[in-house]
């Protein structure tokens, strides 16, 4: 294929601002897809984003458009994870493109995730084209996002293309934007193989299916590759194009095309993104650069509700490992909640992803327990150690020196609200490093804030504090010093092992109140009193006490009719199977989760 | 213990606002046909009744409304149809307001001997609330009636934890009520139940802990009026307790005629519909299976102050009855004794527990009910 008519592109957008479904109609104008087939939202595969209008995995598709030129050209388009947590993933799925349409709200104007992804494109080299979403809108106002759109982000705009993604209105536009404006890629295709793999899948029958992106030169189907950061030696059973809905096998793949690779790869682990395929008879010198083996940042453990689904539980963490390399699980017991897993994620929103797919997708009722950031403890033996979990915390009296995860992060939002986010930022321990107006309104806040402050509940509390104005992004900075400490909670004299965590000094006292308040709000009465600690070491920093039950009765006995009463206490036997048993305390399962949102 | 016969009268004037008992506004044709349907039952279960009847119990709706002939003619033909033994307890309960003293004489002979009026409260402001067409001077006085007329065993009716009471307005009625001397007295803590008006109303109720006082203050001060509780919501004087009721809770049989009314009878269980109209077309009760299971046993003998006894589960369930009576009786250890009295052979709620008796049942009945 004549490389000067591929156009290898994503689309960059805010939450809401309509890149999946102007993803759509461009896959709906290139006839990529018969209409019956259509989908909204086709590139969003999983329910899970379709339902949060987010993009959790990187998605690709080959499409052929006729330009006004009367000449064909290959579009790949390539579309990219829309969250913090997936950031890597989006500068990977990014290096494989040699432009970026930007989407912007013709309402709403420039977001924080628009300028952190657009960012991302710009530091990647990419050429970018801006579009104006949404001008059917009444409160569309083209001519002054536009304006902001030059002036934020410094590139010209104001003959942007102004589109209705959702009317189908100058979609063609777009098309000869990217026709004109965005370069085709480079490269040799006799050159040593170098693709760039942006994303994967594992396949029941096939095993991975890897994303590629070939830089430099040509893998066809018999080929033996290799995987030059981890190793692997792979054979190539088939390559192809990458079609909406299916996958278009192909003798070879050359310079600067995108497509899919199978080479019978049992793992995803083995075939990461970021990673360099090469050849294993003619390697290249030198992978492609960026690439990094990427690191749980927070760890849960989940458990089964009902401790017999235990074994249902490890089969679907597998299962959901098969196409997450960076999802960890190993096994873990625990005292109240019996046999789980602790569990790595990338951050917190891959956290509560894969707990919804385990609750919807493989049907299992979980309990997590809080979460946690990896530290790093010095031992007065000289002992290091790094703790992910609660339970495995030194006695303090041996411990040396400790180190906490700290981030990088940057705040987008309307000058207004300045004010509340440096307060919040300053509560969670954060270092005031600087801040910029985008525009008039528009300011960027700069701060180093603990990882662990971050993983609660900021994303709630920012969103609160701003009215959902703010938007948030953050990178690992690495490791300072700090003061820890393990906070226990007892319930009626007994440590319950699956509420204690590691946390600041600082904030032992107010999170152990609150814990301890929203604990008392969610243990039901029982028949004796029960008392709720919080402690550091063996002392006690907070208390609650649940009175005991005074009624609950069934004072009438119905003119005999005892069936009411067996349904009663048939009900009770219902509600009891929802409670764990800690020891002689009853605890709803809601408990675990409510202590995790100690704001609400 | 003789079987207890219950005779359901589904007819009120109109319908309390707590209530959610079975009863239609009565119209001539109707109560002319539940009169002959249940005429026609008493001859139908009479003619094989194994049992001989100990009590007879007419309750309500409202008995009162079928005016003392027609309750005459109801046992009469209860007499008649069944064999009912000597020194039967023939109650039946009665709304205290507008009552003559020719009814209570026409009850009394009868043959009824004991009498239930539904007093709920000595404040006016409650009776109201409550929607009652009485005040505190018609229980007076209907109290005085039936006394005239021969009745030597009389129960009040009192209700607790109502909205907008006090502990003061509860002593009120309590001391009101023991002034009038009664043998017995219950006294219900209101519930709202689901589809009455009150459920709908979002009423003001006194929370958990003053409605659990004002139980323990009634069981205290009744106590000190000499009526002591032998159930979690009667009280009595000595030898008074109402036999028909501690029928049920020893898991003694029953039959109960009427729409809504439920029976343990040969075994199974069993109740009419909540459905006058499907009663006088003769359509027959629903089964709700086998009864006077250990677990039923000991579910209904909690209820008693005297609590679960050892040799009575022995007595009836044999040496599976014995260790049921253990089973329960280690559980009862292993919870707060201010709440239950695991003694030797008996295992008993105390007042406080009783405020809590579904949750101590569903410890101590766990995998038997």
């Amino acid at each position: 294929m004549d490389k000067s008519r591929i156009r290898n592109f994503s689309i960059v957008a805010h939450i809401d601002h309509g890149k999946s479904t102007l993803a759509d109609r461009i896959l709906e104008q290139t006839s990529a897809v018969p209409l019956r087939e259509m989908e909204d939202q086709l590139l969003d595969n999983m329910d899970l984003e379709r339902e949060r209008g987010i993009t959790i995995k990187a998605h690709a598709v080959t499409l052929v458009y006729t330009a006004k030129d009367g000449l064909d050209y290959v579009f790949n388009l390539i579309d990219t994870p829309g969250h913090v947590d997936f950031n890597y993933e989006v500068s990977r799925s990014l290096a494989a493109c040699e432009g970026a349409v930007l989407v912007v709200d013709s309402s709403q104007g420039i977001e924080a995730q628009t300028l952190a992804n657009t960012y991302l494109a710009v530091d990647a080299g990419l050429e970018i084209v801006p579009v104006v979403n949404k001008i059917d809108l009444i409160s569309a106002d083209p001519e002054r996002v536009c304006q902001e759109i030059e002036d934020v982000i410094g590139i010209p705009a104001m003959d942007a293309p102004r589109i209705s993604a959702k009317n189908g209105i100058n979609i063609d536009e777009v098309m000869e934007r990217v026709v004109k404006d965005i370069p085709p890629p480079q490269g040799d295709e006799g050159a040593p193989l170098k693709a760039l793999i942006f994303d994967s899948y594992y396949d029941p029958y096939r095993g991975v299916i890897v994303y590629v992106r070939l830089k430099d030169g040509t893998v066809r189907t018999g080929d033996t590759i290799r995987m030059m950061a981890t190793g692997g030696e792979f054979q190539v059973v088939e390559c192809g194009f990458l079609r909406a809905t299916s996958l278009e096998p192909a003798e070879a793949l050359y310079a600067g095309e995108v497509g899919y690779i199978a080479a019978s790869i049992k793992d995803v682990r083995q075939a990461r993104v970021g990673d360099t395929v090469t050849l294993s008879e003619r390697p290249a010198e030198e992978p492609l650069p960026g690439y990094r083996a990427v690191q749980p940042m927070v760890y849960c453990g989940i458990y089964p509700a009902d401790g017999a689904h235990y074994t249902d539980l490890r089969d679907a963490l597998e299962k959901l490992q098969l196409n997450d390399a960076s999802l960890t699980f190993e096994p873990e017991t625990s005292v109240a909640l019996g046999f789980g897993f602790r569990c790595g994620f990338l951050g917190l929103l891959h956290m509560e992803i894969i707990q919804e797919r385990l609750e919807r997708e493989y049907n299992l009722d979980i309990i997590t327990t809080a979460p946690s950031v990896v530290y790093k403890i010095k031992k007065t033996d000289g002992e290091e150690l790094t703790i992910d979990n609660p339970t495995n915390y030194p006695d303090p009296a041996t411990i040396a020196g400790a180190q906490e995860p700290i981030t990088n992060a940057h705040i987008y939002s309307p000058a207004e609200y300045v004010g509340s986010i440096m307060e919040l930022c300053q509560e969670r321990r954060g270092t005031f490093m600087d801040m910029k107006y985008l525009d008039t309104d528009r300011v960027d806040i700069h701060y180093e804030l603990p990882l662990n402050e971050i993983i609660y509940d900021f994303f709630d509390a920012l969103k609160s504090r701003t009215r959902g104005y703010a938007s948030f992004d953050y990178e690992l900075l690495g490791y300072r010093e700090s003061k820890l400490v393990k906070l226990d909670i007892l319930l009626n004299g007994d440590t319950v092992d699956a509420l204690s965590f590691i946390l600041h000094a600082d904030k032992a006292y107010p999170r152990a109140r609150k814990m301890t308040e929203k604990l008392k709000e969610n243990i039901p009465r029982q028949l004796f009193e029960v008392p709720i600690q919080a402690c550091i070491g063996g002392k006690i920093i907070a208390r609650e006490t649940v009175k005991a039950m005074r009624k609950d009765v069934l004072a009438k006995c119905y003119g005999g009719d005892i069936t009411r009463k067996k349904k009663l206490l048939e009900k009770q036997k219902e509600g009891k199977k929802r409670m764990r048993q800690l020891g002689t305390v009853e605890v709803p399962q809601e408990a675990f989760m409510a202590v995790l949102k100690l704001e609400e | 213990m003789g079987l207890g016969l219950y005779i359901h009268v589904p007819f009120c004037m109109g319908k309390c606002p707590y209530c959610d008992f079975y009863s239609v506004t009565p119209g001539e044709e109707a109560v002319d046909g539940y009169i002959k349907r249940t005429l026609e039952l008493m001859a139908e279960y009479g003619r094989d009744c194994p049992y001989e009847v100990g009590t007879v119990y007419f309750g309500g709706g409202t008995p009162g409304l079928l005016g003392a002939k027609r309750l005459g003619e109801l046992l009469e033909s209860v007499l008649r149809s069944f064999p009912v033994a000597g020194g039967a307890e023939i109650t039946c309960e009665l709304n205290p307001a507008g009552l003559e003293a020719g009814f209570f004489r026409e009850l009394k002979s009868a043959g009824f001997n004991r009498l239930s009026m539904g007093m709920q409260s000595a404040d006016e402001g409650e009776l109201r609330m409550l929607g009652r067409r009485h005040g505190p001077g018609d229980v007076e006085r209907s109290v005085e009636l039936a006394r005239a007329a021969g009745f030597g065993n009389i129960s009040l009716d009192l209700m607790l934890a109502l909205p907008g009471s006090s502990p003061e307005s509860l002593q009120g009625s309590i001391d009101f009520a023991a002034r009038l001397s009664p043998e017995h007295i219950s006294a219900y803590i209101l519930k709202i139940e689901p589809g009455t008006p009150f459920a709908s109303q979002g009423l003001q109720l006194p929370d958990d802990d003053s409605a659990a006082d004002q139980y323990l203050l009634t069981v205290e001060r009744l106590s000190r009026l000499g009526y002591s509780q032998y159930e979690i919501s009667n009280f009595s004087r000595p030898g008074y307790e109402s036999r028909h009721n501690l029928c049920y809770w020893q898991c003694g049989e029953y039959l109960g005629l009427g729409p809504a009314a439920h029976s343990f009878y040969k075994g199974r269980r069993f109740h009419w519909e909540r459905d006058l109209n499907g009663y006088l077309r003769g359509e027959a009760p629903e089964d709700d299976g086998p009864g006077g299971s250990m677990g039923e046993f000991a579910m209904l003998n909690l209820r008693l102050s005297r609590g679960l006894i050892e040799r009575e589960c022995v007595l009836r369930f044999g040496g599976e009855g014995g260790e049921m009576f253990s089973r329960v009786r280690e559980r009862a250890l292993s919870l707060p004794g201010a709440l239950i009295a695991a003694g030797p052979g008996k295992v008993a709620f105390t007042p406080e527990g009783f405020l809590v008796s579904n949750a101590l049942l569903s410890r101590l009945l766990e995998g038997m009910i």
